[in-house]
């Protein structure tokens, strides 16, 4: 797609695309280069200078079994944060969708959680559960349950993908009421007619229709729940315990600047990087077929 | 929508289940805030001696005061600001440096013009946590640790917004700078007074968007504020928890995460029209 | 006010050329109209004229000045579009002002050449509207009102009709005309629909693939077509084109007879059976169907009667109505 209209002249153009492209070779090719340049050394013990392993530090990941366990947390928690939030705000958007009158009061509520950054939801969440002073944690050992999240792996991984996934179900919520409010009502009432009672038409109709929808939300919570949700994960556990709760970006994090491991850092910054470009590029895909109709 | 309801609507018994499922969703959404509004209402001990209660108590200007004054590391207020400072600095910059870059790649032709496009079609893959150690060192290089700089900058590399300023130019009828040339208006005229107002729309609702992620940064104030007084107010509330927990000062924490969480919300919910508009259109 | 000039215009995007050389010269006040099907490049005349399009060789001049690297805004021209362009977030006062703020008029001078030009155009109530809250013949008006308060030396008209209804076009056709007559400024306007180039032409450019096929005067353009093309877009219903030796002719590839030239009589130079026939009130056309297959259509008046369908009636003409084109469709001597 090209205008037809254009002004003239060269120096101008090039001016006005000058702070994007020195703001992003500077704060963005220049870094994205040098971690693809330090996957591919180690420095020395002394960090007086850097040794050529060419894919070593690859290699090194690839036999290191705190990685692939971070690997299956990552996909462990980027796969439950995508049900729990995408399932509670379907719910959500097919009864908002129900009503006539009051789904615009219900929205205003609803997309709060929206504007609470990842970290500050960890905060909320972590004061709910806290051991010593935790609500909800309190009432369960009323209940019987003693909750442990400090020290119980799965009780941890759970309150990260809760915390995680409450933050994201406002976004989800409105792409689904948006997707569901799009399904022309003849269509529904059509099957109404042919008898179809609310579940028979919600699964024989609404979700199919809504399929483009809810594939879309799929791929972009991955990528939420893959780099966003840093912030939930640094306040509730701080990766623990034993690292029940690292995942990759935390890692990054961790090894880069907590153990000052630079190589290997910048060897998972680049699988990082494959692995969104591959997210990337499917969203992309995605959209391109979208747009079309 | 509403008027098209007709036979599938619901009525009676089914329209109360409706409303009370929502209710339920929304009291399990609001429930975590709610509770942090009800402990930044109480006295420390309240909270210490669970269960602590789940109606406001009567503390909520002296521990406010406390938070924004006195803090734990640093004052709110001053954190409040510098989030204010970062979110702004975020909009602002990125929608200026996008609306520049889009005008001069849809309206005209010069040399490296494609490459720019590509170039910037890169950087939509990359968010900052991906390349964060060596962009750590970029600012440490320059000099920019605990500077305004350092936060707003490697956060605007990137094109986003570009793009959805390039997508709207191009639905603006040519015809409009073709009258504009004939009226007289040079490019930079026809971008400020015609391209400008047309796209004020696009622009907050943008703007709903990026001051909210710029807001709600975490990782990145995390590496490059280590003095207390350049914290921002995300970032500054897991700084507020001492080693063992026991002696957190719950209260000033949650008063913190209320204060953290107002100006996001009022910008989504005081613009939700836009917001909704930014979003879907931002996705697209 | 000025003249205009082009001297062998061409244009080429790539290695295309769309526009084979045109040659003009438009007089001071001349009201000139570009006709021609789309694709012919008439739009692309006109906005080589405008400084809209580069010019790829030959001569563009205003005046008497060669304007061919000429910015639009220094050629002293206003131009009113087909969709209008006029900006949507000003409001109609802004519209029609923004040239002349632009150009660092006073700004008392700007408003009243705004009111005068308002008043022309029966825009006064709606100055302080924006151009969504008029509707579309309003629309049309402010495009034009646009144009006036420039006092242009050109007028330059890219199908300003084409978007509205058939009923307010023959309006604003006449309120053009009236207009043009009363600023006398040189008007160039384009359109593909050949009744506003007739009724509101001084002379008429004919295009056809990038070629002015003929330039005149719209009744002579209609009474003698140098092309078979030019005979067959100007006048309605179109000229009837008839094999040669059909009708006993020799010399000439095809042969043109307007249906307005034909006479249905008992006994005449060709027979014909009725196909149908269209009583349209004051006039009929009657589709005939020749012997071996073509068709022709006979424009009479409503005073002689109707023939009924499967009729077998004969034509007649006179022998001068008879347009003789050759094999590449240039109009042969008589």
């Amino acid at each position: 797609m090209e205008k037809r209209v254009t002004f003239k002249g060269i120096w101008l153009p090039i001016l006005l695309v000058a702070p994007q492209i020195i703001i992003t070779a500077i704060f963005f090719f220049y870094p994205a280069g040098q971690a693809i340049w330090q996957s591919l050394y180690i420095p020395d013990p002394f960090g007086l200078s850097m040794q050529w392993v060419g894919l070593g530090n690859f290699e090194y990941l690839a036999g290191d079994p705190y990685y692939r366990t971070s690997f299956i947390t990552t996909a462990i928690f980027s796969i439950l944060v995508t049900v729990v939030s995408m399932g509670v705000a379907l719910y959500l958007a097919v009864l908002a969708d129900r009503l006539i009158k009051g789904s615009g009061a219900y929205r205003t509520l609803l997309i709060w959680p929206y504007a609470v950054a990842p970290a500050v939801a960890g905060v909320l969440w972590l004061f709910m559960f806290n051991t010593r002073v935790g609500v909800v944690a309190w009432y369960l050992g009323v209940l019987g349950y003693d909750w442990n999240h400090v020290l119980n792996e799965g009780e941890a991984m759970g309150l990260v993908v809760v915390a995680s996934a409450w933050g994201r179900i406002s976004y989800n919520f409105l792409f689904f009421l948006a997707g569901l409010q799009a399904i022309p009502k003849s269509v529904i009432e059509a099957a109404a007619i042919d008898g179809a009672r609310f579940w028979t038409r919600f699964r024989t109709i609404v979700w199919p229709l809504l399929s483009p929808t809810t594939f879309f939300l799929m791929v972009v919570n991955i990528i939420y729940a893959f780099f966003e949700t840093f912030g939930v994960i640094h306040t509730i556990t701080s990766g623990g315990p034993q690292q029940a709760t690292t995942i990759l970006v935390y890692k990054v994090f961790a090894d880069g600047f907590v153990g000052q491991d630079l190589g290997s850092s910048a060897a998972q910054s680049v699988v990082l990087l494959v692995l969104v470009s591959i997210l990337t590029v499917v969203q992309f895909k995605f959209v391109e077929r979208r747009v079309h109709y | 929508m509403a008027q098209q309801n007709g036979m599938v609507e619901k009525r009676g018994a089914g329209l109360w289940l409706t409303h009370l499922g929502l209710i339920i969703g929304v009291a399990f959404i609001f429930f975590p805030i709610w509770l942090a509004f009800v402990a930044s209402t109480v006295e420390q001990q309240q909270i210490a001696r669970p269960p602590m209660p789940l109606l406001p108590g009567d503390k909520l200007f002296e521990n406010y005061a406390r938070a924004l004054s006195a803090g734990v590391n640093a004052p709110v207020a001053q954190m409040l600001g510098n989030s204010l400072v970062m979110a702004l600095g975020i909009a602002l910059g990125k929608i200026a440096i996008s609306l520049l870059s889009a005008f001069a790649i849809v309206y005209f032709r010069f040399p490296g013009r494609k490459l720019f496009f590509w170039l910037i079609f890169l950087t939509l893959m990359l968010p900052v946590e991906v390349r964060i150690v060596p962009t750590y060192e970029v600012i440490a290089n320059f000099g920019m640790l605990n500077s305004y700089q350092g936060l707003i900058l490697p956060l605007i590399a990137s094109a986003t917004a570009t793009f959805l300023f390039r997508q709207f130019f191009m639905t603006v009828p040519d015809e409009l700078a073709e009258a504009a040339r004939v009226d007289g208006a040079g490019p930079m005229r026809f971008f400020f007074d015609i391209l400008l107002p047309m796209s004020r729309t696009n622009i907050a609702a943008l703007f709903v968007i990026l001051f909210i992620y710029g807001w709600n940064q975490y990782l990145w104030p995390l590496l490059i504020t280590t003095d207390p007084d350049m914290n921002t107010i995300v970032m500054g509330i897991k700084q507020m928890f001492p080693s063992g927990d026991d002696t957190a000062d719950w209260p000033v924490i949650m008063a913190t995460s209320i204060l953290a969480m107002i100006p996001p919300v009022l910008v989504v919910v005081g613009m939700q029209k836009l917001f909704i508009r930014g979003l879907v259109e931002s996705e697209k | 006010m000025a003249t205009v000039t082009l001297k062998n215009l061409r244009k080429s995007f790539g290695k295309t050329e769309v526009i084979h050389g045109v040659d003009i010269d438009i007089q001071d006040g001349e009201f000139i109209v570009i006709v021609g099907p789309s694709g012919c490049g008439k739009s692309t005349l006109l906005r080589m004229v405008a400084g809209l399009e580069t010019v790829t060789s030959g001569e563009v001049g205003i005046d008497g000045r060669v304007v061919n690297d000429v910015e639009p805004m220094e050629r002293d021209i206003a131009m009113v579009f087909q969709n209008y362009a006029l900006y949507p977030h000003m409001s109609v006062f802004d519209n029609m002002a923004y040239g002349l703020k632009i150009g660092k008029t006073p700004k008392s001078e700007i408003e009243t050449r705004v009111a005068q030009a308002a008043k022309m155009l029966q825009l006064e109530p709606y100055l302080a509207r924006k151009p969504r809250e008029l509707s579309g013949g309003q629309r049309q008006r402010v495009a034009m009102g646009r144009a006036i308060v420039r006092k242009p030396a050109v007028f330059l008209f890219d199908e300003p009709l084409s978007n509205l209804d058939a009923k307010l076009r023959v309006q604003m056709r006449l309120e053009i005309k009236a207009l043009q007559r009363e600023l006398g400024v040189t008007s160039l306007y384009v359109t593909h629909d050949q009744v506003e180039a007739m009724t509101l032409a001084d002379r008429m450019i004919v295009m056809n693939g990038g070629v002015a096929d003929q330039i005149g005067a719209p009744l002579d353009v209609y009474a003698d077509p140098q092309t078979a093309f030019v005979a067959g877009f100007i006048g309605s219903p179109p000229t009837n084109f008839i094999e040669p030796a059909l009708i006993g002719q020799t010399g000439a590839a095809q042969i043109g007879i307007r249906p307005e030239h034909m006479q249905i009589t008992q006994s005449g130079q060709v027979e014909g059976s009725v196909a149908y026939a269209e009583a349209l009130g004051a006039e009929t056309l009657v589709h005939l169907r020749l012997a071996q297959g073509q068709m022709i259509t006979v424009r009479q008046d409503a005073s002689h009667p109707i023939p009924q369908e499967g009729d077998t009636v004969a034509l007649e003409w006179a022998a001068q109505s008879l347009m003789r084109f050759d094999q590449a469709g240039k109009r042969l001597a008589d």
